[in-house]
């Protein structure tokens, strides 16, 4: 079964992740990185969750990672796979996997940063990802 | 300072509704307290402590508290979904052995059947000030499918089979049969269950618990008040408490919580795992289940796909009898929050009062567990161990 398009809900942003959407409006995928004990995290934040400091900053991840877990919730209309990448940079995060083959999806499978819109015209889009 | 001994669960009821379309929410919450004043031998005016989480109707408990007409000394409505329950058996015991309270009363009630809430398979969003919605939402994480990326992982990670998966859904469904409440009664089979149809990857239809309105109370009371009332004796020996989240992206979607809930509660208990004569474990779905039988120390870690195989999990002939009411499996999973049905039928064990084709001999152990919010992204859980004196 091949993904079909899916309607993504627009993120509603807040003073703590404007800067997050701002940079997803230019296609950049952003993670949070602690200056003070040199951890990245994601969802990104104004304190790192790892040391509690609040020196952090964003940083471009390259968008390349692998598939750590998903699920194609086949109930759904139409159905498609959710999925926690671990981005080489290091964190996990929860995203859709797109434009793939919804029958054939593994664990530890390559996978690379693709946007997709959302549903508010001028809303910031998505990190999503697909098969390299 | 321990709990240990200080304070005993004195009343439960399930509410037998399955569907509650003639009844308001705040009247099931009322029915079930009212069933487990009755069940204990008190009435409401012997209630000083109350506590209620997220199903409760209103400002905190403030609502139900007017609605029942208590008048108390102590209220708590610590919310961790599902969990909250279990978790309220230890902070009341925590308040009885404090002075703050002797009678506590703890409800938990719903209508998502009523109401026609799609509660497995639509995303639910709690608000776009919880910071982690705007990062989760739009890619529609339901209870469903962050359930089927922990059995996802675990299977890659330790090569559990959904034939074992299932073997936690025929158990729950050999002891359904006798409870004549249970929304499922059928027994299954492990070939019924890998044949249901395919939810959401690798969870099927019979891999997922039931939906149902309904309620139930625990009252919870000091041992002076214990002692002075004509039912058996259910001493609180320990309780654990511990939330699991994202790690800020370190995640690990095969372990639950229950990996320090559990260990609080045995080292205060002073018991351990395989002392335990009765288990009641939160079963949202079968890979809960053998997530925190794993995480609880009754098996090794990766192991729980062995340990639930070929009936062990079955009253009178495994070891570790689990869910003897049919569990949120196959009987009652009030509110979309089984926590307190689990501490029900743990207390209904240890009085001798589980069905009798289910009751374990000489039960005088046992151990409920509860998880709330979800395995696949944040959860509370709860342990507590109880005796029969």
């Amino acid at each position: 079964m091949t993904d079909q398009k899916k309607v993504f809900p627009t993120p509603i942003a807040d003073p703590d992740t404007e800067q997050f959407w701002s940079a997803a409006k230019d296609h950049k995928l952003m993670i949070g990185s602690c200056k003070s004990c040199g951890e990245k995290y994601y969802y990104p934040r104004g304190m790192c969750p790892h040391c509690g400091g609040s020196d952090v900053e964003l940083v471009q991840s390259s968008g390349k990672g692998e598939i750590y877990s998903w699920s194609v919730l086949r109930r759904a209309e139409p159905p498609f796979a959710i999925a926690y990448v671990t981005l080489d940079e290091g964190p996990t995060m929860m995203t859709n996997i797109i434009d793939c083959d919804l029958d054939n999806l593994k664990i530890g499978q390559r996978v690379e940063l693709k946007f997709s819109p959302t549903e508010e015209e001028n809303g910031a889009p998505v990190p999503t990802f697909k098969p390299v | 300072m321990s709990i240990n001994g200080k304070a005993y669960i004195a009343g439960v009821y399930e509410h037998p509704t399955r569907k509650a379309v003639d009844k308001s929410l705040a009247q099931l919450h009322a029915e079930s307290a009212m069933g487990a004043l009755a069940d204990a031998g008190l009435t409401k005016d012997d209630v000083d402590g109350y506590f209620c989480a997220g199903d409760a109707p209103g400002l905190g408990p403030l609502s139900l508290v007017d609605y029942m007409g208590l008048n108390l000394k102590h209220m708590d409505a610590t919310e961790t979904g599902g969990s909250s329950y279990v978790l309220h058996v230890g902070h009341a015991a925590e308040a009885i052995a404090m002075g703050k309270c002797s009678v506590a009363l703890i409800t938990l009630a719903g209508r998502p059947r009523a109401e026609g809430m799609a509660t497995g398979t639509a995303p639910r969003n709690y608000g776009s000030s919880a910071p982690d919605v705007a990062f989760e939402f739009p890619f529609g994480p339901t209870v469903v499918n962050m359930y089927a990326m922990c059995a996802q992982r675990h299977m890659y990670e330790y090569g559990t089979t959904s034939e074992q998966l299932a073997w936690i859904k025929v158990a729950a469904s050999h002891h359904a049969q006798y409870n004549e409440h249970a929304m499922l009664r059928n027994v299954v089979t492990v070939d019924e269950v890998v044949n249901s149809p395919m939810i959401s990857d690798p969870l099927h239809r019979l891999d997922c618990c039931v939906i149902s309105d309904g309620g139930g109370a625990i009252i919870v009371t000091s041992p002076e008040v214990a002692k002075s009332l004509k039912r058996p004796l259910v001493k609180v020996l320990g309780a654990g408490e511990a939330p699991k989240h994202q790690m800020g992206g370190k995640i690990d979607l095969t372990y639950s919580g229950a990996r320090w809930s559990g260990p609080l509660a045995f080292e205060e208990a002073g018991v351990k795992p395989s002392d335990m004569k009765y288990a009641s474990i939160y079963d949202s779905f079968t890979i809960t289940v053998l997530m925190q039988l794993e995480d609880l120390g009754f098996c090794e870690k990766g192991e729980g796909g062995k340990f639930v195989s070929d009936g062990n999990l079955i009253a009178g002939t495994g070891k570790l009898p689990f869910n003897t009411d049919g569990g949120g499996l196959c009987n009652n999973h009030p509110a979309n929050r089984g926590g307190l049905t689990k501490v029900i039928e743990a207390v209904r064990q240890l009085r001798g009062e589980a069905h009798h084709k289910v009751q374990v001999p000489n039960c005088d152990l046992a151990l409920a567990h509860g998880t709330g919010g979800s395995l696949g992204t944040r959860h509370g859980s709860a342990t507590v161990i109880m005796e029969r004196e």
